[in-house]
């Protein structure tokens, strides 16, 4: 009998998110706001729940518009959410810092983790010295009228590290060392257009890295390069996240480069998780009906496919995420839901939990698991 | 059909000359599909719009010839070209079209009016032609009325297809048609092409910087580093039997979906200023199999199997 997901923290847990949702308003017209249409919401994430482990390398993926970025930069508080938890457990640096400024933050569970939602805006500069974001965008993520070595010393003043001019200069030469510009002399005075599109990504890196974070958002950090030149960014952040002990969100559309990346995954899909687990399980062995239409329609470099159209076993388009469908909001695409006729009154009526179908792989689908057996699990 | 020899475009910008594309030659058989591949920045976009003799400005085709169905184009008068060639018999899905529709007409407007241009029909007859034309990319003909923003992205690519197909040319060139699009939807447009090249002997030739989309469709891929085509072969050649240092390099750093994982690998380094290409081999800064004649001369094109062209000094050895 299988088990329903629910994010438990241990020891080794970094972060954990349970049931986290960000809803973005959206913009009402002033006839709709003297007829009094109730406001709309774009659902951009909506029910998220999932754990990371220290070390860990967990990939979000999914369609463009999922919600992939919007969960990330959640987890970061960059945007709010309007419900759930989001948990993180500080370390004691951080711990230190608030106690400085005189916040006591609440514990959530036995591991003293702290629920990130919850902490008032004015608290959450320590924060950012552990999280951190790298950006898909090496082009626009960087301050064009800056040069590298301003585009780092910014958060260095912003976080007031580095009391002098010297100790600050220091620290950005080491990190452009830590990601491989060098000799740094030669990049302090350059402006981003004077780099290639991988070195502003290291540079990107670097930002990052340059707080000694301990938990980073990459999101699809290399999918604006090139592909010959993609690797070698990947290396280097892997071999920074051995040396740094570092925990990365890795957010990607590229389910093949996922199989190198990341330890485990989940798969996205209008604002909610449909499967997830060990990423190798999840991708060689797809159990959600969207899993397997994703993972049909990648593209391989082998001439073999060239002779034969794919089969795309979906329907029609990702609905607007303003309006979800009921029940299973994937139902609307579902082929499995046209030829499955015994479940399709539960596709119809209700969202499915992620069920647990073998050992770390956990798929939302009235496949693996009818309500009825569900709420049993739920009384146990 | 079609033959390009020595083909070269230069941007003559203020900083300078920009050999985008140095050189290129290739044959393409009657209903056959040409894979052009390399990464951006290399020509590939500018190589195709060398082909219907668009290149913007400051850029200028100054060599080579483009045989086209027994003549060279190239030496035809704009006149004679516009009327008897670019869009009738060679025209183009543009890179990042699906964007640039015109967003105050309807796309069953914007795609009559190529009807009506070429064809001089009246409007009754083009539109009669539109539905026709978007029944055969796969759209319901009730969206002939629909503004460019009320379709998704995957269907405004559609309506750019229907548009470079409506004169029924025998070549149509596409660059980077599903670059901006998911991956389903990509895998929809690419079955799209796929299915009208069959059912109307179509030749194509398919820009990508994404190999495994050429390998889904191309039967002859040429590989473009630097303003030059560095191999050429059919698809089983190039793929199964790439011979060039950078096609293996290339091909090296595409994760793949099945099989073990090995080291992803990269090529160090990035792409040459093509205003100021190093001297002898352009690969020649990245490749670790470089020795002496390589940063000297400029390496010969050896057909190193039948139809199997690849241009690098290690094979000119033996
Ligand atoms: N600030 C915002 N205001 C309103 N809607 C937003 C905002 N940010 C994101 N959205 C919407 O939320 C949904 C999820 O967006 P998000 O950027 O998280 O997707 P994503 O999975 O990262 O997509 P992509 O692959 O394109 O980066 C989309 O419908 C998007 O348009
Ligand atoms: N309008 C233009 N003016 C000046 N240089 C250009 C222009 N268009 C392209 N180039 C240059 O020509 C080279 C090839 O560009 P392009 O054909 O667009 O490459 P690709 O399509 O392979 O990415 C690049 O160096 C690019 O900067
Ligand atoms: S719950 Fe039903 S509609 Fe949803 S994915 Fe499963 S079969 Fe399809
Ligand atoms: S010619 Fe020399 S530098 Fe160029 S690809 Fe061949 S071995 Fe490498
Ligand atoms: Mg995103
Ligand atoms: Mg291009």
């Amino acid at each position: 009998m299988p088990n329903i997901y629910v994010p438990k923290p241990s020891s080794d847990t970094v972060v954990y998110v349970k049931d986290l949702r960000t809803w973005f308003p959206v913009r009402r017209s002033f006839i709709d706001v003297i007829r009094r249409r109730p406001p709309l919401y774009v659902h951009a994430v909506d029910g998220v729940s999932f754990d990371i482990k220290e070390g860990e390398t967990f990939g979000l993926a999914g369609e463009s518009g999922c919600g992939k970025t919007t969960t990330g930069k959640t987890i970061l508080r960059l945007v709010d959410p309007v419900g759930g938890i989001i948990a993180y457990r500080p370390r004691e640096r951080l711990l230190k810092e608030w106690e400085e400024i005189g916040y006591h933050p609440k514990f959530i569970d036995q591991y003293k983790s702290v629920d990130i939602s919850k902490i008032p805006s004015k608290y959450l500069k320590p924060l950012r010295k552990e999280m951190q974001m790298i950006f898909q965008d090496p082009y626009g993520s960087l301050n064009p009228r800056f040069t590298v070595y301003k585009i780092l010393e910014e958060p260095l003043v912003i976080h007031g590290i580095g009391e002098t001019k010297e100790e600050r200069y220091d620290l950005i030469v080491r990190v452009l060392e830590q990601v491989k510009l060098t000799p740094p002399e030669e990049f302090l005075n350059r402006y981003p257009h004077m780099l290639s599109g991988g070195q502003r990504q290291r540079v990107g890196i670097a930002r990052a890295l340059l707080l000694q974070p301990r938990f980073i958002v990459a999101d699809e950090p290399t999918s604006m390069l090139d592909v010959s030149i993609r690797a070698e960014i990947l290396e280097l952040m892997m071999e920074l996240k051995e040396r740094y002990k570092l925990t990365y969100v890795f957010i990607t559309h590229d389910l093949a480069l996922a199989r190198y990346i990341c330890d485990r995954i989940a798969i996205m899909y209008l604002g909610r998780i449909v499967e997830m687990g060990n990423t190798r399980r999840v991708l060689e062995n797809p159990l959600h009906p969207y899993t397997k239409a994703l993972i049909s329609a990648i593209p391989e470099p082998d001439p073999r496919y060239r002779k034969i159209l794919r089969e795309l076993p979906i329907k029609g388009e990702v609905p607007s995420p303003i309006n979800i469908p009921p029940g299973c909001r994937f139902r609307p695409r579902c082929v499995t839901y046209d030829k499955t006729t015994e479940i399709q009154k539960y596709c119809e009526t209700e969202e499915p939990p992620l069920i647990e179908v073998e050992k770390d792989h956990y798929v939302s689908c009235w496949l693996y698991g009818t309500p009825e057996e569900v709420r049993e699990l739920i009384k146990k | 059909m079609l033959e390009v020899k020595n083909l070269k475009t230069y941007f003559y910008t203020t900083k300078g000359v920009v050999k985008a594309v140095d050189g290129v030659s290739f044959k393409l058989n009657k209903g056959e599909v040409l894979g052009i591949a390399g990464e951006s920045g290399c020509g590939k976009s500018t190589t195709a719009y060398s082909l219907i003799r668009l290149v913007p400005p400051p850029g200028k085709i100054v060599d080579g010839e483009l045989i086209f169905e027994g003549r060279d184009i190239l030496k035809l008068s704009e006149e004679d070209f516009r009327k008897q060639i670019r869009w009738k018999k060679i025209s183009m899905v543009f890179q990042g079209a699906m964007n640039a529709l015109n967003p105050v007409y309807t796309v069953g407007d914007q795609i009559a009016e190529v009807l009506m241009l070429h064809k001089h029909m009246t409007k009754e007859e083009a539109m009669k032609e539109v539905y026709k034309l978007l029944e055969m990319v796969g759209i319901d003909p009730k969206r002939a009325k629909s503004y460019p923003h009320e379709l998704s992205g995957g269907m405004k690519q559609r309506v750019v297809i229907a548009m470079a197909l409506a004169l029924r040319p025998p070549l149509v060139i596409a660059d980077e048609p599903t670059t901006a699009l998911d991956v389903v939807v990509q895998a929809q447009i690419m079955n799209l092409l796929k299915r009208l090249q069959r059912e109307h002997q179509m030749s194509i030739i398919l820009i990508t910087h994404d190999l495994s989309l050429i390998a889904e469709m191309a039967e002859k891929v040429a590989i473009m580093y630097a303003g030059k085509i560095v191999e050429y072969g059919t698809a089983e050649q190039v793929f199964l039997n790439p011979q060039h240092p950078y096609t293996r390099g290339l091909l090296a750093s595409i994760p793949r979906l099945t099989g073990d994982i090995h080291k992803l690998e990269f090529i160090p380094g990035v792409p040459p200023d093509l205003s100021n290409p190093p001297p002898g081999c352009r690969f020649a800064p990245r490749c670790k199999f470089k020795f002496e004649p390589c940063d000297k001369e400029e390496p010969p094109v050896i057909e190193v199997e039948p139809g199997h062209y690849v241009s690098c000094w290690l094979h000119a050895k033996k």
